[in-house]
C-alpha cells in the first residue's frame, strides 16, 4: 500500500529523487522482518522501502525523506535510496550495487566481537552476486562463522537486463553461496509463510553460533525499475511473464490463505487496511507539512564532531 | 545523411554517430556496458549499434565493473578497441584497481612495448535528487593518474570529434559526459572528423579576463559571457576539451593576454582540475597577473539529495558573472539572467523528467 501510494502521488513531482518501488516483492521483506528482533541489524539497497518498514523503520521519516524534507530519516541528504533508522537498527541502504554486502559482514564481525546473540541481515538483488565484493564478503563470513543472514531477492532483472545476459543459463544463485561454504537455500519469494519458516530455523541456528546463512528468494518487481510507472511497453519482459507473476501476488495469496484457515476474516483485513491507509495519510501529511532543510544545511555534517 | 556543416544533432546523437563511425571503419571496435542494448540505450547514445554490428560486438554485461574493465584491458592486448559505458561515474569506482594499476601502467611498466587502447565512457549525473552516490565529478582522480587521458566535451560537435579521437588513441581514455549536456544541440558534420586530444578550444575572444572551463560549466559560461558583454566586459573563454593532458600553451597565452583568470569546474574545489590550473598559472604567469587567480567549483561537500539543498549547491552563470565582476571591480546586474530560468533549478530543461 505504501509503494502504491508513492506511485500514485509521484507524478505530483514533489518526490524529486530516484525511487525504486518493491511492489510485488513485499513478501521477502515481510517474512524476514517478522523473524528478526529489534536489535538485529539490517542493511539494504536502492530498493529499500520494504526492508526499512519491515524492520520497523519510521514511516513518516521515510516519506519525508523521499520529499527531501528536514524531518526525513536522513534529513533530506539521502533520498529514497539512502534510508536509515537507528532506533530499530536499520543501519542504512545505499545505491551502489553490492555496496552493503561487506558492511553486513562487518556488523557480523562486530556481533562476534561483542559476544551478543544478534543477527546481521543484508538484502540485495540478483545483480549484486555479479560483483566481486559478494564473493569476498561471503568468503570472510564463512571463514569466521559470522552471524550474517544474506538475503538475495532474485527478481530476474537488473534494470532492463534479464539474467540471461548476465549469468549463465541454468545458474542457481544459492549454489554459488553453497560453493563458497555457506549454508544456502532457495525459496518461493512470494510465499511469506514458507520463507518465514525457513528463515526462522536458520536464524535460530545462527543465534547459537551456527555461522552465516544464505537465502535466494525468487520474486518479481511489478513496476518499472526506477520510478512510478509500469514499463512493460518497453518490451524487455513479456506480458505473459508479467501476468504469471501478477497472479501470484504475495499479498492476496496470503490473505486468501489466512481467511481459508480462519486466522482472520475479510472484515478484519479491511480494518487493518483502513488503519494502514490512515497511518499513510498521516505520514504524507507530515512530509508535506514539514519544512525543507535550510540552504546551509547542504554544507553541514561533512565531518562527525 | 547529408554532409552539411549546419546539420543539427544533440550531444547524445553525436556520441551515437561517433560510435557508428568508429565501428563501421574498424571491426576491432566493440561496445559493452550495463544496458548498452537495453530499451533505453544509455540515453540513446548506443541506439542501433546492436542491430547494425551484432551482439558479438555490442553487449550488455554482468554487474561486475572491476572484472569487466580488466576484461576490456585484456582484450585490448590483442588488438580490440573496447568502448565501455557506465551510466554513472560513481558505479565505475569499483574498477579503480584495474584502471589505475593495469590500464594506466601497462605501457610504461613494460618499457613502452604494448598499450591499452580502451575508452571508458562515464556519465556525471545531476538533478532530480541524484544525491551523494549518483552525481560525483571525479575527473581530477583520473587526471591525477599519469598514463590516462581524460576528455570532457562540452558541445555536440566536440563530443563526436573527441570520441572518435579517443577510440583511435592508443592509450586508455576516460571520456566524461555530463548528463545535462545530452540534449543540447549543435552543428555536427556527418563526416568522420577527429579533434585532437590535449588541445583546448577558444570559444570566445576577449581581453579583460580568461575563463578556463570544461564540460557543462562551459555552457554556463557562455550564458554568463553574453551578459558580461552587454556590460562591456570581454572574456576569453577557453574550453579545455581534455582535462588531461591540459593544453597549457593556450591557457598561458590567454592569461598572459588578459592578466586575469577564473577557472570553472564541475567538481568539488580541493585538489580539482581547477586547482591545478590556478597553481600552474600562478607559477608560470605570475608577472602577468593583475589580480589573484580565482576558481569557481563546488564546496568541499558531498551532493545532497533534497531539491531544497541543491538550490544553492551548484555554480552557474550568475556566480560566474559575480566572480568576474569582483575581479574587475565592477558591479553587474544579474537579475536578467535569473529571470530567464523558466523551469525548476534541479532540471536542465523541460525534456528532463527524472528520475535519471
Ligand atoms: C556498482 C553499480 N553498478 C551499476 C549500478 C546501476 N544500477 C542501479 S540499480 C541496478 C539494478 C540492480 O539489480 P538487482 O541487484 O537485481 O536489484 P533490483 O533492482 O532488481 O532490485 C543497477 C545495475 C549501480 N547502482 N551500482
Ligand atoms: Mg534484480
Amino acid at each position: 500500500m505504501v509503494e502504491e501510494t508513492i506511485a500514485r502521488r509521484y507524478s505530483e513531482w514533489k518526490m524529486r529523487c530516484p525511487t525504486h518501488l518493491c511492489t510485488g516483492q513485499e513478501a521477502v521483506a515481510a517474512a524476514v522482518g517478522q523473524v528478526l528482533k529489534k536489535d538485529d541489524f539490517v542493511l539494504s539497497t536502492h530498493r529499500a522501502h520494504g526492508h526499512y518498514l519491515s524492520k520497523g523503520g519510521n514511516l513518516s521519516g521515510m516519506i519525508a525523506e523521499i520529499y527531501g524534507k528536514e524531518t526525513g530519516c536522513s534529513r533530506g541528504k539521502g533520498g529514497s535510496m539512502h534510508l536509515i533508522d537507528l532506533d530499530v537498527n536499520f543501519m542504512g541502504s545505499t545505491a551502489i550495487v553490492g555496496g552493503t554486502i561487506p558492511l553486513g559482514v562487518g556488523l557480523g564481525l562486530s556481533i562476534k566481537l561483542k559476544k551478543t546473540d544478534q543477527i546481521s541481515c543484508v538484502f540485495f538483488g540478483d545483480a549484486a552476486v555479479e560483483e566481486g565484493v559478494f564473493y569476498e564478503s561471503v568468503n570472510f563470513a564463512v571463514l569466521k562463522k559470522l552471524p550474517v543472514l544474506f538475503i538475495c531477492e532474485n527478481n530476474f532483472y537488473s534494470v532492463y537486463s534479464p539474467l540471461k545476459v548476465r549469468q549463465p543459463e541454468g545458474r542457481e544463485i544459492y549454489k554459488l553461496a553453497q560453493a563458497i561454504g555457506c549454508q544456502s537455500e532457495q525459496g518461493d519469494g512470494n510465499n511469506v509463510l514458507e520463507m518465514y519458516n525457513k528463515v526462522s530455523s536458520a536464524v535460530n541456528s545462527m543465534r547459537n553460533g551456527g555461522g552465516p546463512y544464505f537465502f535466494e528468494f525468487k520474486t518479481y518487481r511489478w513496476r518499472e525499475h526506477c520510478g512510478h510507472n509500469y514499463d512493460n511497453d518497453l518490451g524487455y519482459r513479456t506480458q505473459e511473464e508479467y501476468n504469471f507473476w501478477k497472479e501470484r501476488d504475495p499479498v492476496s495469496i496470503f490473505e486468501t490463505f489466512l481467511i481459508k484457515e480462519s486466522v482472520i476474516t475479510k472484515n478484519e483485513i479491511n480494518k487493518i487496511e483502513i488503519n494502514i491507509q490512515n497511518e499513510l495519510d498521516l505520514a504524507f501529511k507530515f512530509a508535506e507539512d514539514s519544512d525543507f532543510p535550510k540552504d546551509d544545511e547542504a554544507f553541514k555534517d561533512i565531518y562527525a564532531k | 545523411m547529408q554532409n552539411d556543416k549546419k546539420r543539427k544533432l544533440n550531444y547524445a546523437q553525436a556520441i551515437n554517430e561517433a560510435m557508428f563511425c568508429a565501428m563501421e571503419q574498424d571491426e576491432s571496435v566493440i561496445c559493452f556496458g550495463l544496458g548498452v542494448d537495453d530499451p533505453k540505450r544509455i540515453f540513446g547514445t548506443t541506439s542501433g549499434l546492436k542491430e547494425r554490428f551484432g551482439p558479438e560486438r555490442v553487449f550488455d554485461m554482468p554487474t561486475s565493473e572491476n572484472a569487466m574493465t580488466g576484461v576490456g584491458i585484456g582484450a585490448s592486448f590483442n588488438g580490440i578497441r573496447p568502448v565501455m559505458t557506465h551510466q554513472r561515474l560513481d558505479f565505475f569506482l569499483l574498477a579503480m584497481d584495474q584502471l589505475v594499476n593495469n590500464a594506466a601502467k601497462w605501457h610504461y611498466m613494460f618499457g613502452g612495448k604494448t598499450s591499452v587502447p580502451i575508452v571508458i565512457r562515464l556519465l556525471i549525473g545531476r538533478g532530480w535528487g541524484q544525491g551523494p552516490t549518483h552525481s560525483q565529478s571525479l575527473q581530477s582522480w583520473f587526471a591525477h593518474i599519469p598514463g590516462l587521458k581524460v576528455v570532457m566535451p562540452a558541445t555536440a560537435s566536440d563530443a563526436k570529434g573527441l570520441l572518435l579521437s579517443s577510440i583511435f588513441d592508443n592509450n586508455p581514455v576516460i571520456f566524461i559526459e555530463h548528463r545535462w549536456l545530452h540534449n543540447l544541440e549543435g552543428d555536427v558534420p556527418a563526416v568522420d572528423y577527429r579533434i585532437p586530444l590535449g588541445k583546448a578550444q577558444r570559444l570566445r575572444m576577449g581581453e579583460d579576463i580568461s575563463i578556463i572551463s570544461n564540460s557543462y560549466m562551459t555552457i554556463e559560461a557562455l550564458h554568463a559571457i553574453e551578459v558580461l558583454l552587454e556590460n562591456g566586459v570581454n572574456c576569453d573563454l577557453i574550453d579545455l576539451r581534455t582535462v588531461s593532458p591540459i593544453d597549457w600553451e593556450m591557457v598561458y597565452s590567454s592569461v598572459k593576454k588578459t592578466g586575469r583568470v577564473l577557472v570553472l569546474d564541475t567538481s568539488v574545489s580541493t585538489c580539482s582540475v581547477a586547482s591545478e590550473i590556478v597553481a600552474r598559472v600562478s607559477m608560470e604567469c605570475f608577472n602577468d597577473l593583475k589580480c589573484a587567480p580565482a576558481r569557481l567549483a563546488l564546496d568541499d561537500c558531498p551532493t545532497p539529495t533534497s531539491s531544497a539543498l541543491t538550490k544553492k549547491f551548484y555554480m552557474g552563470a550568475e556566480d560566474i558573472i559575480v566572480s568576474v565582476g569582483k575581479m574587475l571591480g565592477k558591479k553587474i546586474d544579474i537579475s536578467k539572467i535569473s529571470m530567464q530560468k523558466a523551469f525548476p533549478h534541479d532540471v536542465p530543461g523541460d525534456w528532463f523528467k527524472g528520475p535519471f
